[in-house]
């Protein structure tokens, strides 16, 4: 793509300190996210997603690397740039329990913003705002909701006020992070169709972290996946070939493990066998390609030595993250030793 | 299916929560009976009933409920029934755990964090008249191969040493100790991660197969239910609206609330897909609504529908369903079915 990104990532790195120890939870992520877009962060808990979209949208700082809006560091954005970037980038949490303020009705809660960056001048227009706002995330009629405290709402209908929040400031990228995956499966696809629906209305990015790669699927059937092990992106695609033609050792282990909805099918799987099922701790990332303690196909002495870069193999779209991959040789299953948990 | 292998059967059940609103109606009127061996899978959303119903089948349940009506009747091993709403204070100790057992969900929480895993499993095992405690280990270090762990490792750690992912089978192999008939899954793999929820059900479809219990399996992710059970229940607002046998339900729903969960239920392998989600909200269950229970959010809806509810019928070997407009379901279901969904390889 020739077109600027909105939004993007190189060489970033971030640390955290837990007592003298630095752990290292994001290794030299390189990402970029276009107006319109839909990219999904998908991987297992500790995989750094989350941190990944909180530096997106302006939450965490990168400890190392560089972040570019409209491609400008946002280092270097000053001041009115720097408020135009923050109300860029909006996030969606996980738990609506959590993320609204329980003493403050929703009027209240969608006010905020809207006085903060003085999008309103009236109160009448405030008042007209936040009318349009909850109708656009479809809890209707506005007159009902308004006056209510997040107590008196479902996890969904509260979900939904943490979507106009975001919205209230007319945002270019939403990150949604695990945004679904504390409703009922029920309530989950008409939030989803919601955010499409603001995604093809306003061009709004959307970086949807989820680990549910079933709901990725169907949320970015037109954008792509990143998927995430221990800091790193391994694979990156278009979601069609990341789910239709998995390369990666970790992702075709993922989509052969998960549980479909369907029993002929869910029964009839085959289980790609991992070496081991335990994930390895952040503060002793394996060396060379961190999966390689769990690798089926694991090559000794060549997965253990360097870290895979990700490149784009002959044949397919996305760029994998795979050294024995990116070198033509054929993947092979390496020991044939059953699971065990170490 | 003769009478005579069914396990658990539980029969017009009702629940009730005393709140200050008044009563909630948390299970009303369901009945089923597990077979030996068998899987169910009770799927439905949050606050159906379907955690309500299982506490109460071990009778589990806080002061504030009341178990109205009903009757859950046991076959223990040498073929004996006992009703569980009538046994007392003893009798029920010993049913729990050695007869029926629990898998709690949230692995996390439910181990005690302070003794070693070890003494839990003394503990368990002493308070059910087991006091050799060698023999007890070698049970303990059997189930835990069984599970895939590191026996000695484990055996001797506390809870905190272990992954989310150890902590539930930790929890799967102290439900087996006493050699349950029926174990009872509380969305075992809910808050694990995609390759150690695999791990788990593979694990506990091996270890059916070889020690042959009967289960009862709650979870609000219908894949998980395809993957594991032999029948399935679908619960709405506390009743079993619809079961049969899982291929049944799952590619022949009868009931506008099964296809509904079906439609909004994305599966990976099958390329893009148009998906439904359900409108509105589980109803209030201290002021349920007239008739179905389901009309306000059902598309099918007609007039009877929110005046009288529907009686569970006979509608195939071993299918149920409470719904007025279960042939419609169907059709649906099967269109939807036949849609040129572009399987991926």
């Amino acid at each position: 793509m020739t077109q600027q990104p909105l939004i993007e990532l190189r060489h970033v790195d971030r640390t955290f300190k837990k007592g003298r120890t630095e752990i290292g939870v994001l290794q030299d992520i390189n990402l970029a996210v276009h107006s319109g877009e839909i990219l999904c962060l998908v991987g297992e808990s500790g995989c750094g997603k989350t941190t990944t979209g909180k530096i997106m949208a302006g939450l965490l700082a990168a400890s190392s690397g560089e972040v570019l809006y409209e491609g400008q560091p946002i280092q270097d954005h000053k001041r009115k740039a720097k408020s135009a970037y923050r109300r860029a980038l909006q996030i969606v949490h996980q738990d609506p329990f959590a993320s609204l303020n329980p003493s403050h009705t929703i009027g209240q809660i969608l006010s905020y913003p809207l006085k903060r960056h003085q999008l309103v001048n009236s109160r009448a227009e405030l008042r007209r705002r936040i009318w349009e706002l909850l109708t656009l995330v479809d809890l209707t009629p506005p007159g009902d909701i308004v006056n209510k405290y997040p107590h008196q709402l479902s996890g969904g209908q509260r979900q939904r006020v943490s979507i106009a929040r975001a919205l209230s400031v007319n945002p270019r990228l939403i990150v949604a992070d695990e945004a679904v995956s504390m409703v009922d499966v029920s309530i989950r696809i008409s939030l989803l169709k919601t955010l499409q629906s603001l995604r093809d209305k306003f061009g709004i990015a959307i970086v949807f972290i989820t680990h549910d790669l079933a709901l990725a699927k169907y949320f970015a059937w037109e954008g792509r996946v990143a998927v995430m092990y221990l800091g790193r992106v391994v694979e990156i695609g278009s979601t069609p070939e990341i789910i239709g033609s998995p390369t990666h050792p970790y992702t075709k282990a993922l989509i052969s493990a998960i549980p479909e909805a369907d029993p002929i099918l869910t029964r009839s799987k085959r289980t790609l066998p991992l070496r081991s099922d335990e994930i390895p701790s952040l503060v002793n990332i394996p060396a060379g390609c961190a999966f390689h303690p769990r690798c089926p196909y694991f090559v000794p002495g060549l997965c253990d030595d360097a870290v895979p870069v990700l490149q784009q193999l002959n044949g397919f779209g996305q760029e994998v993250a795979c050294t024995p991959l990116t070198r033509g040789m054929e993947l092979k299953i390496s020991e044939p030793e059953p699971i065990t948990a170490s | 299916m003769a009478g005579q292998d069914v396990v658990l059967s539980v029969q017009d059940l009702s629940i009730d929560y005393l709140t200050r609103r008044g009563r909630l109606q948390a299970v009303s009127h369901v009945s089923f009976d597990l077979h030996r061996g068998e899987t169910l899978a009770l799927i439905g959303e949050s606050g159906c009933g379907k955690s309500t119903l299982n506490f109460g089948l071990m009778r589990l349940l806080p002061k504030t409920a009341r178990t109205e009506a009903g009757k859950i009747v046991y076959t223990d091993r040498q073929n004996r029934s006992i009703n569980i709403l009538e046994l007392n204070p003893r009798a029920l100790r010993r049913f729990r755990w050695s007869e029926c057992a629990m898998v709690f969900q949230g692995a996390q929480n439910s181990l005690n964090p302070v003794i070693h895993v070890r003494d839990m499993i003394f503990d368990t095992a002493r308070a059910h008249g087991m006091n050799n405690r060698n023999e007890v280990r070698q049970r303990a270090l059997e189930l835990f191969r069984k599970v895939r762990l590191d026996p000695d490792r484990v055996f001797n750690a506390y809870p905190h040493e272990l992954s989310g992912g150890m902590r539930q089978r930790v929890l799967i192999a102290l439900g087996l100790l006493l050699n349950p008939q029926v174990v009872i899954f509380d969305e075992p793999t809910t808050a694990l991660d995609i390759l150690t929820q695999r791990s788990i059900l593979n694990v506990l479809r091996d270890l059916k197969e070889e020690l042959g219990f009967s289960s009862i399996f709650i979870s609000h992710d219908l894949a998980v239910a395809a993957e594991i059970a032999d029948t399935v229940a679908t619960m709405y607002a506390g009743e079993i609206v619809e079961m049969g046998p899982v291929n049944d339900i799952f590619y022949e729903p009868r009931h506008a609330y099964t296809l509904g969960l079906m439609e909004a239920s994305p599966r990976l392998s099958v390329g893009r897909e148009e998906l439904e989600g359900i409108p509105g909200s589980p109803p209030d269950l201290v002021e349920p609504p007239t008739g179905c229970k389901f009309h306000i959010r059902c598309p099918l809806a007609i007039e009877s529908c929110k005046t009288t509810p529907p009686q569970l019928e006979r509608v195939g070997a071993g299918h149920i369903v409470a719904c007025y407009k279960s042939n419609e379901v169907l059709e649906k279901g099967k269109a939807l079915r036949a849609l040129p969904a572009t399987h991926l390889s």
